[in-house]
Parts: C-alpha cells; structure tokens; sequence
C-alpha cells in the first residue's frame, strides 16, 4: 500500500500538485457558511501547506542537467481531436511552480483574520487558483494550457469582484475583458497551430513545426495579444492598476506575483520558440516598448498618491525589464529575466502585504495618511524597508540579481538598451524609498498613526518568510541559475535557427 | 403493403410516446382530482425515459430505412432523439411547480410537449421531404398551444399569435421551397434529390429559388438573423416552463433537419448555402451579442443569447465538412444541456406572483442561496465560453472546423464577438455575487428536492463532465460518419 502511494507519488507529482489545491478549494468550498470558518481556515492551510510540501520535491527530484521536460505524464484526452492531457516541467516552469505554491501559502495565512466575510469563499478560489496557475505553468498540451489559463480568471475576477475596494466592479469586469479579449486570439492562433502541424496540440510539436514568415507574424501578434496583457506591456497595462487598487491584499499579492508572470512564461514558452524569425524581427518592437515601460511607468509611479497604486505601476516597470531581458536573446539576459520574475514575486507580493497591514488598521492606502510609522510600529517597519530596497535593486537582495544581470546581457546585445534600462535603478529607488521616507520615517503624522499596534506573529512569519527568501535569492542566487541554465541555453539555441 | 418489423423498429419510440400520450390525455380525464397532477408528470417522465431506452437498445451501426423509405434510423438520429427525450424529461420536473402555480399543469400541457416531442423526433429521423414537414408542423402546433396555454396572461397570447402567424409563414416558406425541389428533381425522398441535384451542376435560377426558400425555411426555425424577430417576443411573452420547452430540444431537432436537408440533400449545392450561412451565422453573432448588452430582462436576454448561439452552431454546418457537421452536433447537445440548467434555475426562483424575470431579480444571489448562484454562475460560464466549461469546448470545436475551411477571418469576427457576448453573461454574475440583495427579498428558493437534485447534477455537469468530453466528440463523430 505504501509502496503504491510512493509510486502514486512519484509519477504523479505534477497532477497532485495541480488537484490536490483544486480538491482543498471543493471541500473547503462544502464546509458551509461563516459560522464554520475556523474549519474552512484550517483546511484551506493545511492544504496548501501539503502542496508547498509536495512541490518541493519536484525541485527535489529535478536533473538541472537536462533541458528537456520532466516529470512527464501523458494520457488520452480527446482523442478524437488529438487532445492530451499532458504535462511536464522544465528549468524555466519548475521555479514559478515553487513560487505559486509558497506564496498561496503565504495568501492564506496573511488573510487569516482580515477576511472576516464569506471565509470559505475567499479561501477556495485562492486554492482553486492555485491549481489552475500550477496547471498553467505545467501543461504541454496548448487546449489543457488553454483552460487552465482562462480557468484561472474566474477565481480572480471574484476576488476582486467580491472582497475588492469600493469601485472593485468595474476593476474586476474590465480586468475579465481585457484579458479574455487577448486569450481568445491566442486560441485562434492554437487552432491555426493544430493544423499546420498536421494536427497536433503539443506544445513541444509547435515548437518544430516550420512556419512561413508572414505566418510567424500573425502567430507572433496573436499569442502577443494574449501575454502582452498578461504582462502587462505599455500600453495595454491599464487595466493592472484598476485590479490592483480595488483587490484584496490576497488578490494583489497573487496577481503581482504570479498572473503576471504568466504572460512572461508564455513568451517563454510559445512566442519566442514558435515564432523565433518573427521574435527576432520584432524584438525591436517590444525592447522600445519595455523600454518606455521602465522608464516611463517609473515616472509616473513616481507621482502616485495611493500605496497601492505606487507598487502596481512599479510592477509594471519591473516587468519591462523582464520582457527586455526575454528579447534582447542572451543567456544572461534570459536568465537574468527569469530570476528577476522569481525576485519580483517575493518582493511585490511582500510589498503589497506590507500595505495590507497598514491598510487592516487604519483602512487607508494613501501615502498622506501616514507618516512616522516607525514610531509606533518598529518591526513593521524594518521590513518594510528591507522590501523596499529590494524593490528598488539593492545589492545583497535579489532584486538587483535579476536588474545586473539584464542590464549586463543589454550591454552586450546594445549599450543604449543598458543605459536607458539603467535610468531604473535610479528611478526605482525614488520612488520607492520616497514612499518609504513618507510613510515610515518622520514624526507621528496624525492619530490614526499613534494608535498603531506593531506586527504580531502571524505577520511576522509571513513578512519573515519572505523576507529570507529575497536575502537568499539574492546573497545565494546558484540555485535557481542552475535550474534555469539548461532550458535557457536549450531555448536560445532553437530560437536563433530559423524556421522558415 | 404490409408493415415489416424493421418499419416498426425505426419508429418504435415514436409510437410508444404517441400511445402513451393518448393514454395519459384519458387518465386524466377519469382520475379524480387529487391523482391527476401526479400520475400525469410521473407516467411522462417514465415515456420519456422509456423511449430513451428504447432508443439505446434498438441503435444501430448503420442506417435502416423504414416505411417505404419515409423515415430512417442512424447514429445521428438515435442521438439526437436521446437527446430530445432526455431534456424534454427535465423540461417537465423542472416546470412542474411553476405550471402548477400557475394554473396551467393539466393534461393538456403534458400531452401537448409529449406531443411535441414526437415532432422533433420525426424531424431527425426524416429522409423524405414530406415527413420533415409533418415534424415540423407537429412540433410548431404543440408549441402555439403550450405558448398561449396560460390564457389569462396578455403577454402570453400576444407571444402565442406572433408564434403561429411567424411560425405558419416560415412554414409556407418552406414548404414552397420543397415544392420547387420536387418540381426539379422529381422527387422528395432526401437520398434522392441529393443524387439529382448534383447531376445538376452549376445551380439555376429555379433551383437557387429553390433553396433560398429552404434555408430560409431552417433559419427562421431556429431563430437565426435576419429570421429571429420571433424570438425574444416568443422566449419573453411565453410562460417560463414553456419558454424552456422551446429553448432546449427544439434546436436538436432543427441540427437534425438541417444535416438532413442541407448536408445530406442539397450536398450538392454547398457553395452557394455556404454563403448564405457565412452571413446569417456573422449577423446572428454580432446582433444576438450586442442587443443582449442592452436587456433588463433576463429572458430576452436568453433570447439574443440563444440567437448568437444558434450563429455558432451554424459556423459547424457551414464548414461543409465531417469535422463541421460533428462540431454542430456537439454545440447543439453541449447548448441544450446549459439552456435547461439556466431556466432550471429561473423556474426554481420564481414564485406566484414573483416571476424571476428581471437580471435585477438576482441581486445579492449568492448571499441569500449560495449554492443556487454558484450553479448559475457555472452556467454563466458555460454560455460564455469560459474553460474549464463544456461550453468552451463547444465553442473550440467549431471555431476549430471553421478555420479547417480556410475561413479564419470568420472565427476572428465570432471571437471578437464572443468577448463582447462575455460581458453580459458577467452581469449576470456581477450581480448575483458583487451586489447586496435587494430589500423586499423578492427571490426565494421554490423548488422541490427532486428538482433541486436534478438541477445540481445538471449544471454541475458543465464542469465535471470535461475530462470525459472525449466520449461525446467521439459519438457525434461516429454519428455524422454515417451520413
């Protein structure tokens, strides 16, 4: 019986890692209304906790030597459409998995007493979520990816819609939109794929299938559609800051941390590897765009009044550097980019708690509300700086892993690429450490700020937890550089062949 | 002439529901009161789920022709008529108390829907022009007396005469159509006229008349641009169980009849109906999406969804190709089984007095009866085209056999209108779960255990049912295959 549990396990990991969160959300979903939620929390964490554990093994049992997919699993879906239920990890997926799976845990225990209304509700749809994101990370057949990718709207859309801010209607219906508008041309793309490959839904066939060059255009531009959104680029990021400012602390956290990096994946995974001439031809494109993104979005993060607003528009900014280290086709740069979405995980999903606490007791996220925190609130504030220094690329964290190594492979793709990208370490840290300055520093502002009580143990261990884990990464980044190194270097080589 | 057990066989569940609905037509008349009510609804769902049997029991591989070549008995008839019987069983349980409330649940009522499902029945199994036109008219005379059943109601008897002088034209107009087809092709057996007209070649003017009348014949029937002013008229004024009744089975039956006559009759013709479906299924989609933005009401919403719906339906049909044809049979059966759980759960809302008419009805939803929004919300999705929804896959397939006909800009536009569509699927849920319930707490729960069961598994199975939707593509693929 054991053994058969270890084999379960063994050949299993990925669909347990993707189900068992799904099944926690269905039972926590069945333990009824409000007045049972202590059990609702309970198992919404000790589920999560069991996948955390779970997804360690698959860093565990991971060949960093090879950059082929692992932990495979196969099985006949629809048959009739060549529909495979197939899944498998690479360098590049394994790390957002991880990643997923520690911040859900994170999400449940930062909403343990803050989310007072429909408990089991909010709870299931982070672990639902949690699920559908694995999934997406996971899948290597482009229908189940397809439906993992959509799937995982819904539990979004509520969260925003059900425990948002007072305009988290309107948030929650045109981040539904816009993102839908952009999934749905994907589909059409994947459709186009099926049938040029001789009717196949593998990703890993798509990626070898000879495409014309107008073709590997409109391919580009479809999946672009999809991920630039996603991401999200200038000019379709407008809907980030409506989502972020109107979601939960939860939602934003697992929306900064995660969902973003899902468009960035699928550049990873479909456009570059597909369409690599198209890629290369219009990188230019998408560097000026990324480009305009750091520095422009820095900019007006730089004039935000609202927390909340401040950390999404520098997201957006961070995230151009991710799709610039992605195009500029250079190892560094790749990888550069991949850890710099693993740091900017950690980091805005910590920044935004950071918010969430304050925002818990004095129910304001404007900047002009507070000031001299760190009068009242010490510890608070310690972290909150650490955070914001990671933010803001400080050597020893692991934001500035991710930032030197991008900057370092523009160099040498292009020097005005690393000098504009450099105008970010200047502008990232101004906007952020002035946030800091007048949040944290100064005297006690105003009453509200008087009566606040410092952190207590809950809060602790989550800012903790992510706090070492921005330290490590950042002191100690070999581990993930080596996980990573082989997909890269395996992905860069199929992108510079043509496919013509 | 003598009736050989193959022609019983064809048309064996046919003639168990005919005997059967004269019998509870009697009963009702001699049963006193008090039985009535019951025996009625339980003796209907047991026909129903008999012929259903009979049907699994009897399918065959191949296709039987029965009653001098009049009817015929295939894969795609012994699905669709499951099809039929099946929702039209959940049709009953779902309308039972809404009827009852009303004033309308006699014997009538449920002789007439058993009645018309005889019709539909006969509109997929027929191979002979003149037998499609007996379905369609069985089916049409059922439908004007359920939509004008509840007399005391205005809207229902305007929506009963719109019902049946629309409904008689489309029906002139196709039987014209089939009149100029004989006229052509000497004959009206389907298999027949297929061999006629591709000896044709190039259509001529009569026989482009031809079938110009017979499609517009099929578009009016089931509710596609420019023939749909009908529908929200007929979905909005008819009682809600009725409005279900027309909502679900009926378009199995027209996915039937259109494979019959077009695919199958006028194969021939392909090009040229083609084009005519490319306009009416692109019109049909962007109208039925973007009027249904500016519903208040939630069955005229329906409405302008079902008529979008029937747009996709036909992407399938116009492909022309095997891919095409099951990709339609999917839409169609995935379409029935989400209709039936939206109005399930409309009926299972409304109260004497309180129809759960308005999108304004379901405010706060999920904090009066939670479980009842989140089957809503399923179905919501599953409208829209959401994954992990079977609806998703509906919409998949024929997007899919749309570009195998090299007519991909066809799916861009129906995508983009599909988006357009999500939105007023999402009010719906926008308003059942980020919205307070009003006051007056209008809405409550009116549904018995049985219904609600029933209910559950059906819109649960919008979901649940997607890992196994391998079997159902593989059926529908086995059906047109034998076309």
């Amino acid at each position: 019986m054991a053994a058969l549990g270890m084999t379960v396990l063994d050949q299993h990991t990925l669909s347990l890692v993707i189900w068992l969160p799904v099944l926690g959300g269905v039972l926590v979903l069945a333990s009824g209304g409000d007045r049972n939620a202590p059990v609702a929390r309970k198992l919404a964490l000790g589920f999560s906790l069991a996948t955390f554990v779970l997804s360690l093994s698959l860093y565990t049992g991971f060949d960093v030597s090879k950059s082929s997919m692992q932990f495979i699993e196969h099985y006949n879906w629809v048959g009739a459409l060549n529909i495979y239920y197939h899944l498998g990890i690479d360098g590049i997926s394994m790390p957002l998995i991880l990643l997923t799976s520690l911040l859900t845990l994170v999400v449940i225990i930062a909403g343990w007493e803050v989310i007072q209304d429909r408990v089991a509700q909010y709870l299931a749809a982070f672990l639902i979520m949690e699920g559908l994101m694995i999934g997406v990370f996971s899948a290597l057949d482009a229908i189940l990816f397809y439906v993992f990718w959509e799937a995982m709207l819904i539990p979004m859309f509520l969260i925003i819609g059900i425990w948002g801010g007072p305009n988290r209607v309107y948030a929650a219906v045109k981040f539904f939109l816009y993102t839908l508008l952009g999934s749905l041309l994907m589909l059409v793309a994947i459709v186009y794929l099926y049938f040029a490959t001789g009717q196949s839904f593998s990703i890993l066939d798509f990626h070898t299938v000879p495409l014309g060059y107008s073709v590997q255009v409109y391919l580009f531009l479809a999946f672009f559609a999809a991920f630039a959104v996603k991401v999200p680029m200038f000019p379709v990021h407008t809907w980030l800051p409506d989502a972020h400012v109107e979601a939960p602390t939860g939602g934003s956290v697992i929306l900064a941390a995660i969902t973003l990096k899902m468009g960035a994946y699928g550049f990873l995974r479909f456009s570059i590897p597909i369409a690599p001439d198209a890629a290369h031809h219009l990188a230019g494109v998408i560097i000026g765009l990324s480009l305009v993104a750091v520095v422009y979005i820095a900019l007006v993060a730089l004039v935000q009044r609202d927390m909340k607003k401040l950390i999404a528009y520098s997201s957006i900014s961070h995230m151009g550097f991710v799709t610039l280290g992605l195009f500029i086709f250079d190892t560094q740069g790749m990888e550069g980019a991949i850890v710099q979405m693993i740091s900017h995980g950690f980091v805005s999903g910590a920044l935004f708690l950071c918010v969430g606490v304050l925002y818990d007791r004095v129910h304001s996220r404007e900047i002009s509300s507070y000031g001299g925190v760190v009068n009242t609130m010490p510890v608070f504030a310690a972290f909150f700086v650490f955070f914001a220094m990671a933010n803001a690329g400080l050597p020893g964290t692991s934001g500035f892993v991710g930032e030197f190594l991008v900057i370092l492979g523009s160099f040498r793709t292009n020097g005005w690429f690393a000098v504009v990208a450099g105008t970010t370490l200047v502008l990232g840290a101004a906007y952020t450490l002035w946030m800091v300055k007048r949040v944290v520093f100064g005297p006690v502002a105003n009453d509200n700020v008087k009566a606040l009580l410092d952190i207590k143990g809950r809060e602790k261990v989550v800012l903790a937890t992510l706090a070492a884990c921005v330290l490590a990464l950042g002191v100690f980044p070999l581990p993930l550089l080596e996980v990573v190194h082989a997909s890269v270097e395996n992905l860069l080589q199929h992108a510079a062949q043509t496919k013509l | 002439m003598s009736l050989a057990t193959v022609d019983i066989m064809v048309v064996l569940p046919e003639i168990v529901i005919s005997v059967m609905a004269c019998l509870v037509l009697v009963l009702d008349l001699y049963l006193p009161a008090r039985f009535r009510m019951q025996t009625g609804f339980v003796l209907t769902l047991a026909i129903l789920l008999a012929a259903t049997l009979i049907i699994l029991f009897s399918s065959v591989s191949d296709s039987v022709v029965g009653l001098n070549g009049m009817v015929v008995k295939d894969r795609i008839s012994d699905l669709l008529k499951c099809g039929i019987c099946l929702i039209s069983a959940g049709v009953f349980l779902y309308s039972r108390r809404y009827a009852i409330e009303r004033g309308f649940w006699r014997g009538e009522y449920l002789v007439l829907g058993l009645f018309g499902v005889v019709g539909m029945m006969i509109m997929t199994s027929a191979n002979h022009l003149l037998t499609v036109y007996v379905g369609v008219e069985l089916l049409a005379l059922c439908l004007y007396a359920m939509v004008g059943m509840q007399r005391d109601s205005v809207s229902a008897s305007e929506a009963a005469m719109k019902l049946f002088v629309l409904g008689a034209l489309a029906s002139g107009v196709l039987l014209y159509g089939m009149s100029l087809l004989y006229g052509l092709t000497g004959t009206l057996m389907i298999s027949d006229i297929s061999v006629a007209v591709t000896r044709f070649g190039p259509p001529d003017l009569p026989l482009l008349l031809a079938l110009i009348l017979v499609v517009v014949g099929l578009l009016f029937k089931i509710g596609a641009v420019p023939f749909h002013m009908w529908v929200p008229d007929v979905y909005d004024g008819a009682p809600t169980s009725t409005t279900l009744f027309i909502a679900a089975a009926p378009k199995l039956a027209a996915c039937g009849m259109i494979l019959r006559l077009l695919a199958e009759g006028l194969e021939g013709l392909f090009q040229t109906w083609q084009e005519m479906l490319i306009a009416a299924s692109l019109f049909s989609i962007v109208l039925g999406n973007v009027v249904a933005i500016a519903q208040k009401n939630i069955k005229r919403m329906l409405a302008y969804s079902a008529i979008s719906h029937m747009g996709f339906f036909l992407l399938g049909i116009l492909s022309g190709t095997a891919l095409g044809y099951s990709a339609a049979l999917v839409y169609i059966l995935i379409y029935g089984v989400i209709t039936l759980g939206v109005f399930g759960v409309i009926l299972g809302l409304s109260r004497k007095g309180a129809e759960a008419n308005q999108i304004e009805d379901y405010k706060g939803l999920n904090h009066t009866h939670p479980w009842l929004a989140f089957l809503m919300l399923l179905l919501m999705f599953s409208l829209a085209g959401v994954p992990p929804t079977i609806g998703f896959y509906a919409k998949l397939s024929v997007l899919q056999s749309v570009i195998k006909a090299d007519l991909a800009w066809v799916a861009v536009v129906a995508v983009i209108f599909a988006v357009i569509g999500a939105f007023y699927y999402l009010r719906v849920v926008k308003i059942m779960y980020f919205e307070s319930p009003a006051d007056s707490g209008e809405i409550q729960l009116n549904c018995g255990n049985s219904q609600r069961l029933v209910l559950s598994l059906n819109a649960l199975a919008v979901v649940v049912a997607m890992p196994w939707i391998g079997i159902l593509v593989d059926i529908c693929n086995q059906a047109v295959a034998s076309l």
